[in-house]
C-alpha cells in the first residue's frame, strides 16, 4: 500500500496516494470538477493539462488545472457544486 | 506582476518527454548550458509519466543523463509567449521566467484527438491516454469496468495497462478496418522490437474482445457515465461501464511553433534533415513533426540535440535509423486514418466546443472556422481550440487559422510582462480551409 495523504474536496476529507494529482482526489470524491457554461457537470478528459475540463479552486486559487497539480497534505479543493 | 527570474541558455528545450529529454541530454553533453521546460509536475512526458508509479528504466536513464550533464530543469512551467525573438516567457507555479536562448528545441509532443458524439461530455468519459494518466496519477481502477474505444495503437497499450491495474475491459473498439489493421501488422513484422511488444501485448490482452470497424455511438448516464452504446456494422450494442476511455489517435501540439512563426503544414512542423524548422536555430523533434511514437521521438530528439550542440556528424549517424522509423510512422498514419462515417457521430444538439458549450447545429451553419468562431464563440474558451480544433478540422475540413499570444491562459499578474510587438500579434497557419 503506497503512503496516503489527506486533502479536502468541498469540505470532505479524501485520502489519496502520495504523488496523486488533485484531479484524482476530485474523481475519488465523486464530484464533477466544474459546471460548464450551460450548467453541465464536467470531469477530467485529457489528463494532461490541455482540455481545461478539470479546472478547480485549489487553496483559494481558481482555474487550476487539477490534473497538473500534485496533492499536498491538507490541501483545500473546491469544485463547482 | 510576479517576480521575474531571468535565465540565459545556449540551448533551451521545450517539453520533457522522450524527444525533449534526448535533445537536452545530447546538447548538454556537448558542454553547453541547457534549460529544459515542461508544464507537468515531473519529466517523462505522457508516455513516461510516473506520478504515483515507478518510471520505466529507460526514462530514468534519460533523466539521469540530463541531470548529470548539468541541464537546468523547470517542471510545472508553461511557456506562454515570445516577448522578442530569442526570449520566451514562461509561468511557473509561483514565478515568471524570462528564458533567453541561442538555440531552441521544440519537443511539445502530441495530444489525443477527441471526436464529439452524444454524451461525450459526461464525467467519466475520458481520453484513452487521459485515463492512463489519471491511473498513473493515483486513480484506482481495480474492479472497474472500462470500455476502451477510438483509434490507434494506444488503445491496446492502455487496455493492457488498465487490466494490469485490476480493471475489467469488456471490449476494445477500433474504428479502423481489418484490412488496414492487417497491413499495419505486416509493417510491424519489419520492426523486431515492435513484434516483441506486440506479442507481449497479445498475451496481456488475451480474452478481451478487440473489435475493428467499431466505435462509440453514444455515452449515456444521468449526471455521470452509466453505459456506452457501441456501433458495430449494422448492429449496436449497449455496455454498462464505469469509464469510457475514448480517443482517436493523436494530433501534434504545434501551437508554440506556429506562434514563433515556424512553417507548419497540415498541423505538422516542417523540418529539414537536421530537425531545423524554417527559423534558423529553432529545432523541432518528436510528435509535432509527425506522429511516430517513442523510438522516432528519441532519435529526432538526439539529432536536434547534437545539431544544436554543434555535433552535426554525430547527428548524421542517426539519419538511417530515423528513415526506417519514418516509414513506420507513415504506416501508422494510413492504418489509423479516420473513416468518413465518424463525421456522422455528433447529432445536431451534440456539444462540439466543450469550453463554450457550442453545439454542432450552431457551428454547422457557418462556412468557415473564423465565421463559426466569431458568431458562436466556438474555440474561444480556455483550451483555445485544442479539443474542438482537431474535431472541426475532421468534421468540416476547417482549421484554426491563427495562434495568438498567450498560447495558454496565463495569470493576470503575468500578462503585463507581455510586450506585444505588432508583427508578432498572430501567426497564420498554412494548410486546410480557413
Amino acid at each position: 500500500m503506497p503512503e496516503q495523504i489527506t486533502v479536502t474536496v468541498n469540505g470532505t476529507s479524501i485520502a489519496v496516494p502520495l504523488g496523486a494529482t488533485v484531479a484524482v482526489a476530485i474523481v475519488l470524491a465523486g464530484a464533477p470538477c466544474r459546471k460548464s457554461v450551460s450548467g453541465e457537470p464536467r470531469g477530467p478528459l485529457c489528463g494532461m493539462g490541455v482540455c481545461f475540463e478539470c479546472r478547480a479552486v485549489v487553496n483559494g486559487q481558481s482555474h487550476c488545472r487539477s490534473c497538473q497539480v500534485v496533492c499536498q497534505p491538507g490541501m483545500e479543493v473546491k469544485t463547482d457544486e | 506582476m510576479s517576480k521575474v527570474a531571468r535565465n540565459q541558455f545556449d540551448v533551451l528545450v521545450i517539453g520533457g518527454g522522450p524527444a525533449g529529454l534526448a535533445a537536452a541530454a545530447c546538447s548538454a553533453e556537448c558542454g553547453l548550458h541547457v534549460g529544459l521546460v515542461d508544464d507537468n509536475p515531473g519529466l517523462g512526458g505522457q508516455i513516461w509519466r510516473s506520478g504515483c508509479t515507478q518510471a520505466p528504466s529507460e526514462a530514468v536513464r534519460w533523466c539521469e543523463r540530463v541531470s548529470a550533464a548539468g541541464a537546468q530543469i523547470f517542471c510545472g512551467t508553461r511557456v506562454f509567449h515570445q516577448s522578442k525573438p530569442g526570449v520566451l516567457l514562461a509561468e511557473g507555479p509561483d514565478d515568471l521566467f524570462e528564458l533567453s536562448y541561442r538555440k531552441l528545441v521544440l519537443a511539445t509532443g502530441a495530444r489525443e484527438r477527441f471526436l464529439p458524439f452524444p454524451g461525450w461530455t459526461l464525467p467519466n468519459v475520458v481520453g484513452v491516454g487521459g485515463l492512463q494518466a489519471l491511473v498513473k496519477s493515483g486513480l484506482p481502477v481495480a474492479g472497474m469496468r472500462v470500455v476502451v474505444a477510438g483509434s490507434g495503437p494506444l488503445l491496446l497499450a492502455v487496455a493492457a495497462y488498465l487490466r494490469q491495474h485490476g480493471a475489467e475491459i469488456p471490449m476494445i473498439c477500433e474504428q479502423a478496418s481489418w484490412a488496414s489493421l492487417a497491413s499495419f501488422g505486416v509493417a510491424l513484422l519489419r520492426q523486431p522490437k515492435k513484434v516483441r511488444q506486440g506479442f507481449s501485448l497479445r498475451e496481456q490482452l488475451s480474452g478481451i474482445p478487440f473489435v475493428p470497424n467499431c466505435w462509440p455511438a453514444a455515452a449515456k448516464g444521468e449526471k455521470i457515465l452509466e453505459e456506452v452504446v457501441i456501433s458495430q456494422g449494422t448492429k449496436t450494442k449497449t455496455i454498462s461501464c464505469d469509464y469510457l476511455a475514448c480517443g482517436f489517435h493523436l494530433v501534434p501540439n504545434s501551437e508554440l511553433a506556429v506562434l514563433l512563426g515556424c512553417q507548419v503544414q497540415d498541423d505538422l512542423v516542417q523540418v529539414d534533415d537536421f530537425q531545423q524548422t524554417s527559423i534558423p536555430g529553432v529545432f523541432c523533434a518528436g510528435e509535432p513533426t509527425g506522429i511516430g511514437g517513442l523510438e522516432l521521438s528519441l532519435v529526432e530528439g538526439q539529432i536536434a540535440g547534437f545539431v544544436a550542440g554543434g555535433r552535426s556528424a554525430a547527428a548524421q549517424q542517426l539519419f538511417a535509423e530515423r528513415k526506417k522509423l519514418h516509414k513506420f510512422a507513415r504506416t501508422l498514419d494510413r492504418t489509423f486514418a479516420l473513416r468518413g462515417e465518424l463525421r456522422n457521430l455528433p447529432l445536431p444538439e451534440t456539444i462540439v466546443c466543450r469550453c463554450e458549450d457550442v453545439t454542432l447545429s450552431r457551428i454547422a451553419r457557418h462556412g468557415s472556422w473564423r465565421a463559426a468562431k466569431l458568431q458562436t464563440r466556438c474555440g474561444m474558451g480556455p483550451c483555445q481550440a485544442r479539443v474542438c480544433g482537431p474535431a472541426t478540422r475532421f468534421l468540416f475540413d476547417w482549421s484554426p487559422e491563427s495562434v495568438r499570444p498567450p498560447v495558454f491562459p496565463t495569470r493576470f499578474e503575468n500578462l503585463s510582462a507581455m510586450t506585444v510587438q505588432p508583427e508578432m500579434e498572430h501567426r497564420e497557419v498554412t494548410g486546410g480551409r480557413g
